[in-house]
């Protein structure tokens, strides 16, 4: 104890505090956060519970009736699908107007955005949340799955899901960021959230849906060739090999030009 | 100092002759420490000997990664195994070509040796000998006097060329035949399918909002074979259905769509990229090459960027069995454009 009241003014001391107390919070809430409740089936009370938690938090913008106005959409007939790719991922509620609404941590827990769902999908018919088994990446075949996110996918989202930029500031976000889930990726297709077109599944099966699961995961590995600066392609390969490439070149050129001392 | 002054300073300048000055020939020699003193010397050679000692370890370290990093077909299997390769070959050759130069730079002789240009014209006498030299060779081969032989070693080299000329001459012309840029694999009672699986689209599969990419109908062997490609690059469409309200239609084009599903050209009339980022809430269609902008909604109308001219619009109808077909090829050339489009 006396050590570590010597060392207290050490100029890491500050450093090795901070670590400390963010190891501590971390841990404290693996520890003490609520685990994910399932809610497969919508009961009746989940329903009414929905349409409350919907009231506080939704009806603001989309309506009491969930009808939308002339700027905002109409819920009825969008499904469990779209109320948990929007709420699990943060975009709704909507923190501000902006060109598109993006991702933040959920507002929501998992039993709450069940419910939500559930009330949603009880006005009318629309796409259903999709099983664990069909968004297994293990079950897919990610060559298949590479020539449909080829067609269908890579122009908006990269050719492997890095995201991409689309007009007047919306943009097509990266799908290899740690929290997007493989649930999530399936409910986008499903649903053709704001920008993106529908890849229902006359077009797109379960199945080849899947097969993109499975495509997205393996591109989560990273790159066999290294540095991947992005995945963007010439813009930062040629700033890389500009910059840092010929910047060593010509340091080099100089050092060999130079009269020793 | 005032401005007076300045201008009569500048001219003096002027008028001195200052294009003209001495040579001021090589500057001193600067003795280097490693030259002077004995300890630098030793500490010059031992960093040359770290080095190549950096490479000998680099090459070392290069052969225990093969045989330790073998690549087991995961992707971090492949990038440990060429990244310590690679690391292990470049150390080894860097510390070889850094100890090279910092050897040269710091003990090898420095002083300046200077190395006056010979003449560049050769004198006289050695020109005669080798004018003498030709014409004694020419003389002896007998050129002059055997005509046959002339003639024919300068036939050979002079018709050699056309080895070469030839099939590029005749390679270039088969690439003049525009006409092939007319007509796509599109054609009256073609269906509509997906690509790449080439599975036959309903009509009513079609929901307002999705976006399918599409390609003509054909046999699995069609799709495999070599001709294929060509053929899918003139003739990839786009199909969306809008709700029929938010539809612009030429009045000619009425029935070119199907209750607002319309199939457009997926290739840029700038220079041909396929233009694919579709954003469901505007119908706008853009290109990822260089950002031109199609309006769906409005007949594919130009809104943004280098295009000149709106997608070609393929008409489509739907068959007794429900399945989207195309009513004809179409009405113009797909794609950027060319001399003789319009004729």
């Amino acid at each position: 104890m006396k050590a570590l009241a010597a060392r207290r003014h050490h100029r890491l001391a500050p450093v090795v505090l901070l670590l400390l107390a963010l190891l501590a919070t971390g841990g404290l809430y693996a520890l003490l956060a609520p685990s994910p409740a399932s809610a497969d089936s919508a009961s009746t009370q989940d329903i009414e519970t929905g349409e409350k938690l919907f009231q506080a938090n939704c009806a603001t913008c989309h309506g009491p009736s969930a009808t939308g106005t002339d700027d905002v959409p109409s819920l009825v007939g969008v499904g469990a699908a779209a109320v948990d790719f929007q709420v699990s991922s943060g975009r709704m509620p909507m923190q501000s107007n902006g060109p598109q609404a993006i991702r933040k941590p959920a507002q929501f827990d998992a039993e709450q955005t069940a419910q939500l769902a559930a009330y949603v999908a009880s006005l009318g018919t629309g796409p259903t949340v999709p099983t664990d088994e069909q968004v297994d990446p293990a079950l897919g075949d990610p060559a298949t799955g590479a020539a449909v996110f080829r067609t269908n996918c890579a122009m908006c989202h990269n050719a492997v899901g890095a995201g991409g930029a689309l007009s007047e500031g919306k943009f097509a976000p990266s799908l290899l960021e740690a929290d997007v889930t493989d649930r999530q990726i399936y409910e986008a297709m499903q649903t053709g959230p704001q920008s993106m077109p529908v890849f229902n599944d006359a077009n797109i099966t379960p199945e080849e849906k899947r097969d993109v699961i499975a495509y997205i995961e393996e591109q989560r590995d990273g790159s066999a060739g290294g540095l991947s600066l992005g995945s963007l392609g010439p813009v930062s390969e040629g700033l890389w090999a500009w910059v840092v490439g010929l910047g060593l070149l010509i340091g080099a050129a100089v050092w060999i030009g130079a009269k020793s001392s | 100092m005032n401005d007076n002054q300045h201008s009569t300073e500048l001219g003096d300048a002027q008028n001195r002759d200052v294009d003209r000055f001495d040579d001021p020939g090589l500057p001193e020699h600067r003795h280097r420490r490693a030259d002077s003193d004995p300890a630098a010397d030793k500490r010059a050679e031992r960093q040359v000997v770290v080095l190549f000692l950096i490479s000998i370890i680099g090459t070392v370290a290069s052969i225990v990664a093969y045989f330790v990093f073998r690549p087991d077909g995961t992707t971090d299997g492949v990038r440990i195994s060429t990244l310590t390769l690679g690391l292990g070959m470049a150390f080894a050759l860097l510390g070889i070509g850094l100890a090279a130069v910092h050897w040269a730079k710091t003990l090898m002789n420095d002083t300046e040796v200077t190395e006056e240009r010979h003449e560049q014209r050769t004198p006289d006498a050695e020109r005669e000998i080798a004018v003498q030299k030709l014409s004694d060779g020419a003389a002896d081969s007998g050129i002059a006097r055997r005509g046959v032989l002339k003639g024919a070693a300068l036939s050979a080299l002079a018709i050699f060329p056309l080895t070469i000329a030839v099939p590029l001459v005749s390679s270039v012309g088969g690439d003049w035949n525009v006409s092939k840029f007319r007509h796509t694999r599109w054609d009256k009672g073609t269906r509509l399918a997906i690509d790449p699986t080439g599975r036959p689209i309903k009509a009513a599969d079609v929901t307002i909002g999705s976006v399918f990419h599409v390609i003509p109908d054909a046999t699995e062997e069609e799709r495999e074979s070599h001709a294929w490609i060509t053929e899918k690059a003139k003739a990839v469409v786009l199909v969306v259905r809008l709700d029929p309200r938010d539809l612009k239609e030429a009045e000619d084009r009425k029935d070119w769509s199907y209750d607002g599903i319309v199939a457009y050209s997926k290739i840029c009339t700038h220079v041909g990229c396929p233009v694919a980022l579709y954003e469901q809430q505007t119908h706008h269609l853009l290109c990822p090459c260089h950002q031109s902008t199609f309006d769906i909604a409005d007949g594919a109308k130009v809104v943004f960027g280098p295009a000149k001219r709106p997608l070609p619009q393929l008409p489509i109808a739907v068959d007794d069995e429900g399945y989207l077909v195309a009513k004809s090829d179409f009405h113009e050339p797909v794609g950027p454009s060319y001399w003789e489009r319009l004729k």
